[in-house]
């Protein structure tokens, strides 16, 4: 108990001070562009409660699920397939290279042209985006299953899928993990730049109205909501990781004592 | 040579002339020349030779892990080709032959489910066979929570409770310290007695070779043939001490190590 108090005081510590810091620095602000938090922190839940909460956070986050998941979903069967296959690697690699190393944002525009401006351009930037780190980070933790195990596998003539699930997927869950998180932090920024391009709702569309409107209260306010959002997540993300790598989070501990 | 597998009974395994060249971006490695020997149902059959005599190549292309490059591996009169049924194998590498994120029932029960043996006679094998380990009283702890020996105990009982009809152990008890070794071997001699089930034992270690062994095969070194086939006509029960200490023990421990020590040499020459 006292190290989980410890712990939070530790995870406080810091925000705390920051917070605090920027309350008093701008007490006393009279700049339009850099009003005082006080008045930033009292316009949030006007701004963001009363109605935008529905029609702007949660179409924002419904794209971002929507998008992540098609990510994940096509990142991790795509990175079982290369991961397990020598040829299909020699054949993908220099093309998923070329393709990873093109800046996301780039394909808005690209993407607006045939999938318009509505929902369907959000989710595919966001997939898009998101599906490299979950499929690179797939493919090298299929790639270091333990032979002994694939061999134990394989005497025991465990069947292809038993064999996908559990040995594959569960032996690569600690790289696939990694891409997921990382994919996730990619998803954030992409739904908001999306949503800056061409929209009609969503936080980022939300926070350029703002600042097109010179509400600068309120725009800093959707700064912090997307920073308190990006902090949710990665707690939720954190939770799950915890959870579906518990076996081998322990078997760390373990190591980590010896 | 033959007196061991009298008796009349059918040969269980046959590896005929078995070839293993491993090549590799134009050059090739003969891992393996010429090996030709019978296992019969039942026997217990331990081999042995120095490091890097190909054993494990041998005890692969056994079980059906790896192809020969010429001659064959039948196992009751079928060829294999790919891991055949009623087989197990139990690695060297305890640790990495179980799943880590499956309890030690669940690794037991993983094979049985895949065979499709219904769940109250799966319940009752997985049971029956961490009895036979004598690991009754951890089957849902984690395999990385239990000591090294108690690992290796976990793979024998999922083998076990395979209910196959012939055993493969690539030196099973070669990373456990010498009094769990002890402790392991005399479990699968035990095990090998009670069940009646085939034991192919590849070690490097002579004593424990002749110690659960009825017959000894000693390997030349790689490119690796049968240097001599030795059958060993201690009594069927073992005693870690007695045994050890009988006279004609020690005859068969001189007389492999020489034929080890001379495979060692031909390997200089």
């Amino acid at each position: 108990m006292n190290t989980l108090l410890r712990r939070v005081l530790f995870a406080v510590g810091l925000p705390v001070i920051l917070v605090t810091l920027w309350w008093f620095v701008s007490a006393g602000s009279t700049s339009f562009f850099w009003p005082p938090l006080r008045a930033i922190v009292e316009t949030f839940p006007e701004t963001w409660l009363s109605g935008r909460l529905l029609s702007d956070v949660v179409p924002s986050l419904v794209r971002l699920f929507i998008g992540y998941g098609v990510a994940l979903a096509i990142g991790i069967v795509a990175g079982v397939a290369l991961g397990l296959s020598r040829t299909l690697r020699d054949y993908a690699e220099p093309t998923l290279e070329f393709l990873r190393a093109m800046p996301p944002p780039v394909l808005v525009p690209v993407i607006m042209l045939f999938a318009g401006i509505g929902d369907e351009m959000k989710v595919a930037v966001i997939a898009l985006g998101c599906i490299w780190p979950v499929l690179l980070n797939t493919v090298e933790g299929v790639r270091a299953i333990d032979e002994v195990l694939a061999d134990t596998a394989r005497s025991y003539r465990l069947s292809v899928p038993t064999r996908l699930m559990t040995l594959v997927l569960r032996s690569a869950s600690p790289q696939i993990v990694t891409g997921a998180r990382q994919s996730l932090s990619v998803g954030i920024i992409l739904m908001v730049i999306s949503e800056m391009f061409a929209a009609s709702n969503g936080l980022g569309f939300a926070i350029v109205q703002f600042q097109r409107g010179f509400e600068m209260p309120e725009m800093w306010s959707g700064v912090l909501l997307l920073g308190l959002i990006g902090v949710i997540l990665s707690v939720i993300f954190r939770a799950f990781e915890a959870w579906v790598l518990r076996w081998y989070l322990s078997i760390q501990r373990i190591e980590q004592r010896v | 040579m033959n007196t061991t597998r009298s008796e009349g009974d059918a040969s269980l395994l046959e590896v005929q002339h078995v070839r293993k060249v491993y090549s590799s971006g134009g050059t090739e490695f003969e891992a393996i020349r010429d090996l030709d020997f019978r296992v019969s149902d039942g026997e217990f059959l331990c081999i042995v030779g120095p490091s890097g005599a190909g054993k494990t190549t041998l005890l692969r292309c056994i079980g059906g892990l790896l192809d020969v490059t010429s001659g064959s591996v039948s196992l009751a009169g079928a060829r294999v080709t790919s891991p055949p049924e009623g087989m197990a194998i139990v690695f060297q590498e305890y640790g990495r032959s179980l799943f880590p994120w499956l309890t030690v029932r669940q690794n037991v029960e993983l094979p049985l489910r895949e065979k499709k043996v219904p769940a109250t006679r799966r319940a009752e094998l997985v049971s029956d066979a961490l009895e036979a380990v004598g690991l009754a009283h951890v089957p849902d702890s984690y395999p990385w929570q239990l000591s090294g020996g108690m690992q290796q105990r976990v793979a024998i009982a999922r083998a076990v409770a395979y209910q196959p009809r012939i055993l493969l152990m690539d030196e099973p008890f070669a990373a456990v310290d010498a009094q769990t070794r002890a402790e392991l071997e005399d479990l699968v001699f035990s095990l090998w007695k009670s069940l009646q089930v085939t034991v192919v034992f590849v070690t490097h270690d002579i004593d424990e070779a002749i110690y659960l062994g009825q017959r000894v095969l000693v390997l030349s070194n790689s490119p690796t043939s049968v240097l001599e086939d030795v059958p060993i006509p201690l009594p069927k029960a073992r005693d870690q001490l007695r045994t050890r200490s009988l006279p004609e023990f020690n005859e068969l421990r001189q007389k492999i190590h020489r034929l080890v020590q001379t495979a060692k040499r031909t390997m200089i020459t």
